[in-house]
C-alpha cells in the first residue's frame, strides 16, 4: 500500500482583488493561483518553476495559509488546514516552515543571530534558558555556522551565511515540510552550491520535505525529485525530474527546457532551441481557452475556446494540453 | 585578427567614507575585431566598473581611474578612451560604441517616448533630419522584434514589459552602427524564454552588422552558447582567459574549476553533490598583495601568500594567473 502523501493540495485558488478607479470603487481580479493541485511525500522535494508572476510565491504562501485561499483545500497529514480552527493550526505551524528569497530583507537587522534562530521556538513556547542556548548552538553547527557568531547581527554576515541563518531558523522547530521560495536566487554561483548542498544534506539526515520554488531550471532539476511547471496561475505539467527534461509533453515545458543554458559550448552548438514569441499575458486578463495559446507554436482552434484539464498522460506524468506530447517543429 | 580595443593595466578605485574600494586592480585585455567576449565573475568582482571606467560613465568623485589605457581603434584612428575629453567621449558613446545596461528601467528616460529617445540618438550622432530619424527608428524597432513599431514609437517606457524595454535599449545601442557593443548583464532581469529571445536577437545583429561585443554576466551557462572567448574576473582582477571551448574543457584556475563544478549539469543523469567553494570573496577595501583567491583555494601554498600571480600563457590564447596552475603546466 502506498503511504499517504504528507501534503495534498487540491484545486487551490488565490485571487487578489485590486481596487481601481478614482475612488477605488471598481476592482480588478488577479487570478494569481487558479486551480493548482499536487501531492508531496514525506522527505521529498517538489520543484516549482515558471516565469516571473506566474504565481509560484502565491502558491507557496497560500499552502502555508499565509494567504487565505479563495477556494480549494490543503491537506497536511490528512487534516484540511484551510478549515481547521486556529488553535490546531498553530500546532501544525511548528511542522511547516518557510525560507524566503531575500536573505537581506527578511532578517531583522536589530536582532542577534540567536534571537532570529530561536524565534520560532520562543513563539511556540517550546524551549527556554540553557536548553534554548544549546539548541541554537546545535542548529548553527547543523547549517555550518560557527556557534560563536550567535551574538552577532545580520549585517556582519555574507549573503550565503544569512541564508544559512534563515534555514537554521526554519529548522529550529523540527518541521516536516519547508517551503523554500527562491532560497538561492540572490546568491552568487559559488555560494548557491553551499546552500543547495546544505538543503540536500539536511533532507537526508532529517527527512524534511521541500517545496522548492525557483526560476533556475537546472538548479531545480538538481535538487528536486519531481517538478511542477506553472504558467499564469496553473500547473501545466508535473513529472519526475528527468522525465520533465527528457520527455516534456506540454509545449511550454518544451520551450522552457530548450531555453535553459547548458554550461557546455559543444552541447550549446548542437542544440535546437524553441524560441517562443511574445511574453506571458497578465493574470488580470488571462486569455480564453488555454492560457498558453497566444504563445503556443502548436495551438489550434480548440485551444482558443476550451480550457485543457490536467490529466495523467503517462503514469506519474501530468500535463494540461489538448495536444500534449506533440513535438514542436524547430522555429 | 586585429584588435579593436586594447585595455592595459586599468586601475579604478572609489574613495568613500568607509575607505578606499579597490574595484579594478590592474586589468588588461584585448577585444578582437568581430568577436564576442564574455566577462564572467561574481557580484562585486569589478565587471561593471571596469566597463564604465572605459566608457567614462563613473561618478567622479568618488570614483577615480588611477591608471591604465583603453586604446580604441576608432573611425578616425586609435584613441585612448581614458584620456579623451568629455565632449569627444560623448561622441563615441552611443555612436561608435553602444552600451546596454542591466536594468533597462533606470537607463531609459521615463518621460520621453521610446521613439523620441531613439531618434534623438540618431539625429545627434548621424546628423540626419527628424523625418529620416523617425523612419529609421521605426525600422530599428522592427529589427529588434518590437511588434507594431509605428504604434510603439509613441509609447513611454512604463508601457512596455521588461523584455520590450531591453529590446529598446538594444535598438539604441546599435542605432548608429557601432563598432563595439558593451552589454552589461542584459538578460539577468528577464525570464529564460525572454532571455532566449534576446540572445537570439544579439546573434542575428552580430551576423548582420559584424559588431564586436563585450557581454558581462555571471551566468556560465549563458556564456557557453554565446561567447567566442571568456575572461574570468575575481576581486577586480582577471584570473583566467581562454577560448570558450578551452575554458569549459580545460579550465586551469582553481576558481574557474570551482565555478564550473558549482553548476548543476543538465547533461548527466546521476546527481552528485555540487562542488562548493567555501568562504566568500575578499573585502574590496583591503589592498591585496598576494593571490586574491588564496583564502578559498585548496591548492594555496606559500608563494600564493607572498606574491601576486600575473596572467601567464599556458596554451593557445589561454592565460591564467595562478602559481599552482603554472607549475602544473610545466
Ligand atoms: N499581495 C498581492 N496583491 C495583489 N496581487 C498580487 C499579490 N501578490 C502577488 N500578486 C500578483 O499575483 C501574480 C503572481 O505573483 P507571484 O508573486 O506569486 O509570482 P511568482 O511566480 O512568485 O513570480 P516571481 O518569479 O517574480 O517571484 C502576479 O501577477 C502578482 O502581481
Ligand atoms: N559608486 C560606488 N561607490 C563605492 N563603491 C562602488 C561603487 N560602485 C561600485 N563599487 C564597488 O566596486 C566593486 C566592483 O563593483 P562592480 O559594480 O564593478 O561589480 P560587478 O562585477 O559588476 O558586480 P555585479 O555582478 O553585482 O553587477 C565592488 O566592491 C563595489 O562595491
Ligand atoms: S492546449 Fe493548445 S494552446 Fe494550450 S498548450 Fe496545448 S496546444 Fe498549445
Ligand atoms: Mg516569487
Ligand atoms: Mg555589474
Amino acid at each position: 500500500m502506498r503511504a499517504q502523501p504528507l501534503l495534498r493540495v487540491n484545486d487551490l485558488k488565490k485571487h487578489f482583488y485590486i481596487p481601481t478607479g478614482l475612488f477605488g470603487q471598481e476592482t480588478i481580479e488577479v487570478k494569481a493561483v487558479d486551480g493548482v493541485s499536487f501531492d508531496l511525500n514525506a522527505g521529498e522535494t517538489l520543484g516549482l518553476v515558471g516565469e516571473s508572476g506566474c504565481g509560484k510565491s502565491t502558491t507557496g504562501r497560500t499552502v502555508l495559509k499565509l494567504y487565505r485561499p479563495t477556494s480549494g483545500n490543503v491537506f497536511f497529514d490528512e487534516k484540511d488546514i484551510t478549515s481547521i480552527p486556529g488553535e490546531e493550526l498553530n500546532k501544525l505551524r511548528t511542522r511547516i516552515q518557510m525560507v524566503f528569497q531575500d536573505p537581506y530583507a527578511s532578517l531583522n537587522p536589530r536582532h542577534t543571530v540567536k534571537t532570529i534562530v530561536s524565534e520560532p521556538l520562543v513563539i511556540h513556547g517550546l524551549m527556554k534558558g540553557a536548553e534554548l542556548d544549546e539548541r541554537v548552538k546545535e542548529l548553527m553547527e547543523l547549517v555550518g555556522l560557527n556557534p560563536s557568531y550567535m551574538k552577532r547581527f545580520p549585517h556582519e554576515f555574507s549573503g550565503g551565511q544569512r541564508q544559512r541563518i534563515m534555514i537554521a531558523r526554519a529548522l529550529s522547530v523540527n518541521p516536516d515540510f519547508v517551503v523554500c521560495d527562491e532560497p538561492i536566487s540572490a546568491l552568487d554561483v559559488s555560494i548557491q552550491a553551499q546552500v543547495v548542498n546544505l538543503l540536500q544534506n539536511l533532507q537526508e539526515r532529517l527527512g524534511v520535505a521541500y517545496l522548492f520554488i525557483a526560476h533556475d531550471l537546472s538548479m531545480v532539476k538538481h535538487i528536486s525529485h519531481r517538478i511542477a511547471v506553472m504558467y499564469l496561475g496553473k500547473i501545466v505539467e508535473l513529472a519526475g525530474r528527468h522525465e520533465i527534461f527528457d520527455n516534456p509533453l506540454h509545449p511550454y515545458t518544451q520551450s522552457l527546457t530548450s531555453a535553459v543554458p547548458i554550461p557546455s559550448p559543444k552541447m550549446e552548438r548542437k542544440r535546437q532551441r524553441i524560441i517562443l514569441k511574445g511574453e506571458p499575458p497578465s493574470p488580470a486578463n488571462p486569455p480564453k481557452g488555454c492560457v498558453f495559446h497566444p504563445r503556443c507554436p502548436i495551438a489550434r482552434d480548440i485551444c482558443k475556446t476550451e480550457v485543457p484539464q490536467i490529466a495523467e498522460v503517462q503514469p506519474g506524468h501530468f500535463a494540461a494540453c489538448h495536444f500534449a506530447g506533440t513535438p514542436i517543429q524547430d522555429t | 585578427m586585429a584588435s579593436i580595443l586594447k585595455v592595459k593595466n586599468l586601475v579604478t578605485k572609489f574613495h568613500t567614507v568607509d575607505g578606499v574600494v579597490n574595484a579594478v586592480n590592474d586589468v588588461s585585455f584585448l577585444l578582437e575585431d568581430g568577436e564576442t567576449l564574455a566577462i564572467v565573475g561574481e557580484s562585486g568582482s569589478g565587471k561593471s566598473v571596469s566597463m564604465m571606467s572605459i566608457m567614462g560613465l563613473l561618478p567622479m568623485p568618488p570614483a577615480k581611474v588611477e591608471g591604465g589605457q583603453a586604446l580604441f581603434n576608432s573611425k578616425d584612428g586609435p584613441v585612448d578612451l581614458i584620456q579623451l575629453p568629455y565632449e569627444a567621449m560623448s561622441d563615441i558613446r552611443g555612436g561608435q560604441i553602444g552600451f546596454v545596461f542591466q536594468d533597462p528601467g533606470t537607463s531609459l528616460n521615463p518621460i520621453l517616448t521610446i521613439g523620441k529617445q531613439i531618434s534623438e540618438t540618431l539625429i545627434r550622432h548621424l546628423g540626419i533630419s527628424g523625418r529620416e530619424a523617425k523612419d529609421k527608428t521605426v525600422s530599428l524597432l522592427a529589427e529588434v522584434g518590437i511588434p507594431d513599431p509605428t504604434l510603439r514609437f509613441d509609447a513611454f517606457p512604463f508601457q512596455l514589459s521588461g523584455g520590450m524595454r531591453q529590446r529598446v535599449m538594444i535598438a539604441i545601442a546599435v542605432a548608429c552602427a557601432p563598432r563595439i557593443v558593451i552589454a552589461d548583464e542584459p538578460t539577468t532581469a528577464l525570464d529564460v524564454t525572454i532571455q532566449a529571445q534576446i540572445v537570439n536577437l544579439f546573434k542575428e545583429l552580430r551576423v548582420k552588422m559584424g559588431v564586436s561585443t563585450i557581454w558581462i554576466t555571471h551566468d556560465l551557462g549563458l556564456v557557453a552558447g554565446l561567447a567566442d572567448r571568456v575572461l574570468v574576473m575575481y576581486a577586480g582582477q582577471i584570473l583566467e582567459s581562454a577560448q570558450v571551448d578551452e575554458l569549459y574543457e580545460n579550465p586551469k584556475h582553481p576558481y574557474t574549476i570551482g565555478l564550473l563544478g558549482a553548476l548543476p549539469r543538465l547533461d548527466t543523469q546521476e546527481s552528485k553533490r555540487l562542488v562548493s567553494i567555501d568562504g566568500t570573496p575578499p573585502d574590496s577595501t583591503i589592498l591585496i598583495h598576494h593571490c586574491p583567491f588564496a583564502w578559498r583555494c585548496a591548492h594555496a601554498f606559500e608563494r600564493c601568500w607572498n606574491e601576486k600571480p600575473a596572467l601567464t600563457t599556458v596554451g593557445e590564447k589561454h592565460t591564467v594567473a595562478c602559481f599552482y596552475a603554472m607549475e602544473e603546466g610545466r
